[in-house]
C-alpha cells in the first residue's frame, strides 16, 4: 500500500512532464498534420538552456532565493526555447508544405539529429550535474519501515504543471488566437478564406508548444538534476506515445496520455523490472497505434481521395 | 537559419536595395544571436566536481557574423528584388549533366569499385600499407548495402523505416550466436570433422542471417503496415529501440552489453586464411598475410552489394516492384485498381530487411564481435540520411552520398590542417551527424528529390527518356 502511493505520486510527476511534452506534439500534429520528431529535442535544448540560465543567476547575479531563481528560470527558458522553435517552424518546415508527404517528416528527423549533435558538439557528452535544490519532503505516511515522502519539488512540479495547464485551456478555449488555432486544426484553408493568417497561427502553435517543452524542460532538471545531450530522444518517444495514447490532436488527451504513460511506467519499474521500462513504454505506443489509432479521447479519422 | 522574407518583394526596377537588406540582415543577425547565444556563448564545464560556466564570446561573435554578412550579401546579390527572376525551368545543370554521362558512369564505378583493391594496393606500394584503404571501403560499401536495402522500403515503396538497424542486428547476431554455438559446433564435429564449422559458419549462416531479417520484417511489419506514413516510422523506430533493449537486457541469451566476442572469421569457401598448412596462402602458393582476409572480404561485401542492386533493379521490372512504385505515387489510387497494398508493403519491407541481415551478418564477421551499442538509432538514421541525400529510388544516387558521407568524414579526420585551424581537439566524426541531421532539412527543403534526381522510366512507348525529378509527382497523395 505504501508503496503502491509513492509510486502514484511519483508518477504523476513524471506523467506531468511527459503531458507538457505531448501537448506540443498533439498541437503540432493537430494542425498540420506532421508528426514533429524534433520537439523531444527540442526539449532537451530547453533543459540546456535552463541550466545555463541556472547558472548564470545562481554563480554570477548572486541569486540565493530559490523561488526566484526558478522563476527567472522558467522565463528565460520559455522565452529562448520559443523562439528556437518558431525558427525550426519557418526553416524546416514551412518550405515544405505542399512537398511530398515524406518531407516533413524526414525533415524533422534531420533537424532531430542536428539539435542533439550541437548540443553535443557545442557543450559536451557529458552529464550535466546541479546540485539538487529543493531537498524537503512531506512525510505523508510512516508504518516503521517505509515512508511514503512527497518531495516540494513534486509539488512544486505538479502545480505549476496544473496552473500552465489551466492557462493554456483559457488560451485555446476562450482568445481569439485559440479560436483562430483551433479553425485552423479544422479546415486550414476554409480558415484562410475567413481572414485568418495560417502561417501566424502555426508559428505560433510552434511556440506554445516549445514554451510549455521548456517548462518540462525546466522541470526535469530540476527533478533529476542533470542534462545530457541524449534526453531528448526517449523522453520525445515516450511523450509523443502520451499524445497518441490520449488521442492525437486532442489536448485533454495529451495530458491524460501523459499522466498515464508516466503511471505505466513508474508502476512498470516498481513492480516488473527496471530494465524494461522503456520496453514498456515503446510497446504501448505499437499497439495503440494497431490496435486504436485513434487513442482514448480522439476522434477516427477518415481518410479522404 | 536563413528566414526568406526577401523573395516575397515585389520586383520593381531599381528598388533602394542597400536599406532593406541591411535590415533585414541585422533581424536575422539578432534572431542567431538570440539562437545561438546561450548554447554557444556559454559552455558547462566541470570545474572541481562542480559545474561552472565558460565564456565564448568570440566563436559566438564569429558565427553570428557568418550569418550577419552571409545573409547581407545573399540580400544584395541572389535574393536581390533587382535581379531577373530566372526564367529556366528545364533540367538542371546538375540532371543535365547526369543525364550526359548517365551511361558511362555506372560502369566505371563498378570498374572503380572492382579495381579498388589493386588501386589501393599499388598506388600505396603493398599489401600491409593499404590496409586503411581497403577497410575504408570496406565501411562505405556496407552503407552503400544498407542505403540499397532501405532504398527499397523508403525509395521504392515510400514506407519511411525508422528501425532498420533492428534488421541489421537481427542479421548480426543471428551469425553471431550460431557461429559460437557449442551444440551446433558438436554436432557437425561428429559429421564433418572438428574444424567443420569454424570453417563453413560464415557460409552457410549468410543466407540464413537473411531469411532471419526477412522473417523478422513480416513479424513486424504485418501489424504495423495499416499504419499512415509518419505513425509507420515511430512504429518502426520504437520496434529497433526495442530490440536493442532486448539484446541489452536479454543476459543470457545475447550476452548483454558485453557483447559477443571471437566469432569465427570469414574462410575462402571453407579455406581459413591462415599461416598453417591447409591455410588460404599455402594452398595458393602465396606469402601469408592477414591481407588476404581483408581483401577478400572487400570483394564479399561488394558483391553482396551489387547483388542488392540487381534484385532491386530486376524486382522493379516485375509486377511487385512496379506495384510498390504505384503505392508510393498513391496509395488510394492502388487500393481502387486491386492491388493488396498490404501483402505489397510486406514484400517490400520484408525484402529491405533482407538485404539488411546479410549486411549485418557480414558485418558481425568483419569485426568479429558484435554488441548491442553497434545497432544504436543513429545508424537507422545515418542509413536514412544516405538515402535521402542520394535521392530516394535512385542507386547510385545512394552509392555516392554513401561515399561522399562516410569516405568523406574519414578523409576530414586525416586532414592536418583542420587541426591546425580548429585545434587539437577537433574531431570531425563528431560533426558527422552534425552535418547528417542538416543536410537532411537541407535536401528536403532545396531539392527534395535528392541530389541525382533524374529518373528512368520503368516502362515506355518506343523510347527511353530521362525525366527530371522534378517534374515527378512522386509520393504526393
Amino acid at each position: 500500500m505504501e508503496i503502491f502511493v509513492q509510486q502514484l505520486i511519483n508518477g504523476l510527476t513524471l506523467g506531468s512532464i511527459y503531458g507538457l511534452i505531448a501537448i506540443g506534439y498533439t498541437m503540432v500534429f493537430g494542425i498540420i498534420g506532421m508528426v514533429n520528431f524534433a520537439h523531444g529535442d527540442v526539449f532537451m535544448v530547453s533543459a540546456f538552456i535552463a541550466l545555463i540560465c541556472f547558472l548564470l543567476v545562481t554563480t554570477v547575479m548572486g541569486i540565493t532565493s530559490i523561488f526566484l531563481a526558478l522563476a527567472i528560470v522558467l522565463v528565460v527558458a520559455m522565452v529562448f526555447t520559443s523562439l528556437l522553435n518558431w525558427a525550426i517552424e519557418r526553416v524546416a518546415y514551412r518550405p515544405l508544405r505542399g512537398s511530398f508527404r515524406l518531407a516533413p517528416m524526414i525533415s524533422a528527423i534531420g533537424m532531430s539529429i542536428f539539435l542533439a549533435n550541437f548540443v553535443q558538439v557545442t557543450q559536451g557528452p557529458r552529464n550535466k550535474p546541479i546540485p539538487p535544490m529543493i531537498t524537503d519532503v512531506i512525510v505523508l505516511m510512516d508504518n516503521g519501515s517505509y515512508q511514503v515522502t512527497l518531495a516540494w519539488k513534486q509539488v512544486i512540479i505538479m502545480v505549476i504543471t496544473a496552473a500552465l495547464l489551466g492557462g493554456f485551456w483559457y488560451l485555446v478555449q476562450k482568445t481569439s488566437l485559440g479560436r483562430a488555432q483551433r479553425a485552423c486544426e479544422q479546415d486550414r484553408k476554409m480558415a484562410a478564406l475567413l481572414g485568418i493568417n495560417v502561417d501566424h497561427t502555426i508559428s505560433l502553435t510552434f511556440v506554445i508548444g516549445a514554451a510549455l517543452a521548456a517548462v518540462a524542460g525546466t522541470l526535469y532538471l530540476m527533478y533529476y538534476g542533470v542534462a545530457n545531450f541524449a534526453d531528448g530522444f526517449v523522453p520525445g518517444v515516450k511523450a509523443f506515445t502520451a499524445a497518441v495514447l490520449g488521442g492525437i490532436g486532442s489536448l485533454p488527451g495529451a495530458v491524460l496520455g501523459g499522466l498515464l504513460i508516466g503511471l505505466i511506467e513508474t508502476f512498470w519499474s516498481a513492480y516488473f523490472s527496471i530494465e524494461y521500462k522503456d520496453v514498456a513504454a515503446f510497446s504501448i505506443l505499437a499497439i495503440t497505434l494497431i490496435f486504436m489509432p485513434q487513442g482514448l479521447l480522439g476522434r477516427p479519422e477518415v481518410e479522404k481521395v | 537559419m536563413a528566414v526568406q522574407t526577401a523573395e516575397t518583394a515585389p520586383p520593381a526596377a531599381a528598388n533602394p536595395v542597400l536599406g532593406p537588406a541591411f535590415k533585414d540582415a541585422l533581424i536575422v543577425g539578432l534572431i542567431a544571436l538570440g539562437l545561438f547565444g546561450p548554447l554557444i556563448g556559454f559552455e558547462t564545464v566541470i570545474i572541481d566536481g562542480a559545474l561552472g560556466l565558460a565564456y565564448r564570446p568570440s566563436l559566438l561573435a564569429i558565427m553570428v557574423g557568418i550569418i550577419f554578412f552571409g545573409r547581407l550579401l545573399l540580400n544584395l546579390t541572389l535574393w536581390s528584388p533587382n535581379r531577373k527572376p530566372s526564367t529556366h525551368t528545364g533540367p538542371t545543370l546538375f540532371d543535365r549533366a547526369g543525364t550526359v554521362m548517365g551511361p558511362g558512369v555506372k560502369p566505371a564505378l563498378l570498374a572503380f569499385a572492382v579495381l579498388f583493391p589493386a588501386i589501393a594496393i599499388f598506388s600505396l606500394g603493398g599489401l600491409n600499407e593499404s590496409r586503411y584503404l581497403i577497410d575504408l571501403g570496406i565501411l562505405i560499401l556496407t552503407y552503400v548495402m544498407l542505403g540499397w536495402g532501405l532504398n527499397i522500403v523508403v525509395g521504392l515503396a515510400g514506407l519511411l523505416d525508422l528501425g532498420y538497424v533492428a534488421f541489421y542486428a537481427v542479421g548480426a547476431y543471428t551469425y553471431a550466436l550460431l557461429a559460437t554455438s557449442a551444440p551446433i559446433n558438436d554436432f557437425f564435429a561428429g559429421l564433418f570433422g572438428a574444424t567443420f564449422w569454424a570453417n563453413w559458419a560464415f557460409w552457410i549462416c549468410l543466407p540464413m542471417a537473411g531469411i532471419f531479417a526477412g522473417v523478422w520484417g513480416m513479424i513486424l511489419g504485418f501489424p504495423v503496415l495499416r499504419l499512415r506514413g509518419d505513425y509507420l516510422a515511430i512504429v518502426t523506430l520504437a520496434f529497433g529501440e526495442i530490440i536493442r533493449l532486448v539484446l541489452i537486457n536479454w543476459v543470457d541469451f545475447t550476452n548483454g552489453g558485453a557483447g559477443i566476442a571471437s566469432i569465427p572469421r570469414a574462410t575462402f569457401f571453407g579455406i581459413p586464411f591462415n599461416a598453417g598448412p591447409d591455410g588460404f596462402a599455402a594452398l595458393f602458393g602465396l606469402p601469408f598475410s592477414p591481407m588476404h582476409r581483408i581483401i577478400f572480404l572487400y570483394f564479399v561485401i561488394l558483391a553482396l552489394a551489387l547483388l542488392t542492386a540487381f534484385v532491386t533493379v530486376r524486382l522493379r521490372r516485375l509486377p511487385v516492384g512496379r506495384a510498390w512504385e504505384a503505392l508510393r505515387e498513391d496509395e488510394i489510387a492502388c487500393r481502387s485498381l486491386g492491388i493488396n497494398t498490404t501483402t505489397t508493403k510486406l514484400s517490400a519491407f520484408a525484402t529491405g530487411a533482407m538485404f539488411g541481415g546479410f549486411a549485418g551478418c557480414f558485418f558481425a564477421v568483419r569485426a568479429g564481435f558484435v554488441s548491442p551499442e553497434s545497432f544504436t538509432f543513429d545508424v537507422s538514421a545515418m542509413i536514412l540520411a544516405i538515402v535521402v541525400l542520394g535521392g530516394m529510388g535512385s542507386q547510385i544516387g545512394v552509392a555516392v552520398a554513401a561515399a561522399v558521407m562516410m569516405g568523406g568524414m574519414e578523409m576530414l579526420r586525416n586532414l592536418g590542417f583542420l587541426k591546425q585551424v580548429f585545434g587539437n581537439d577537433f574531431d570531425p566524426s563528431l560533426y558527422r551527424m552534425l552535418i547528417f541531421g542538416f543536410a537532411m532539412v537541407a535536401i528536403m527543403v532545396w531539392k527534395p528529390r535528392g541530389l541525382v534526381s533524374t529518373r528512368d522510366p520503368t516502362i515506355f512507348l518506343k523510347e527511353r527518356k530521362a525525366v527530371s525529378g522534378d517534374l515527378v509527382k512522386e509520393g504526393h497523395g
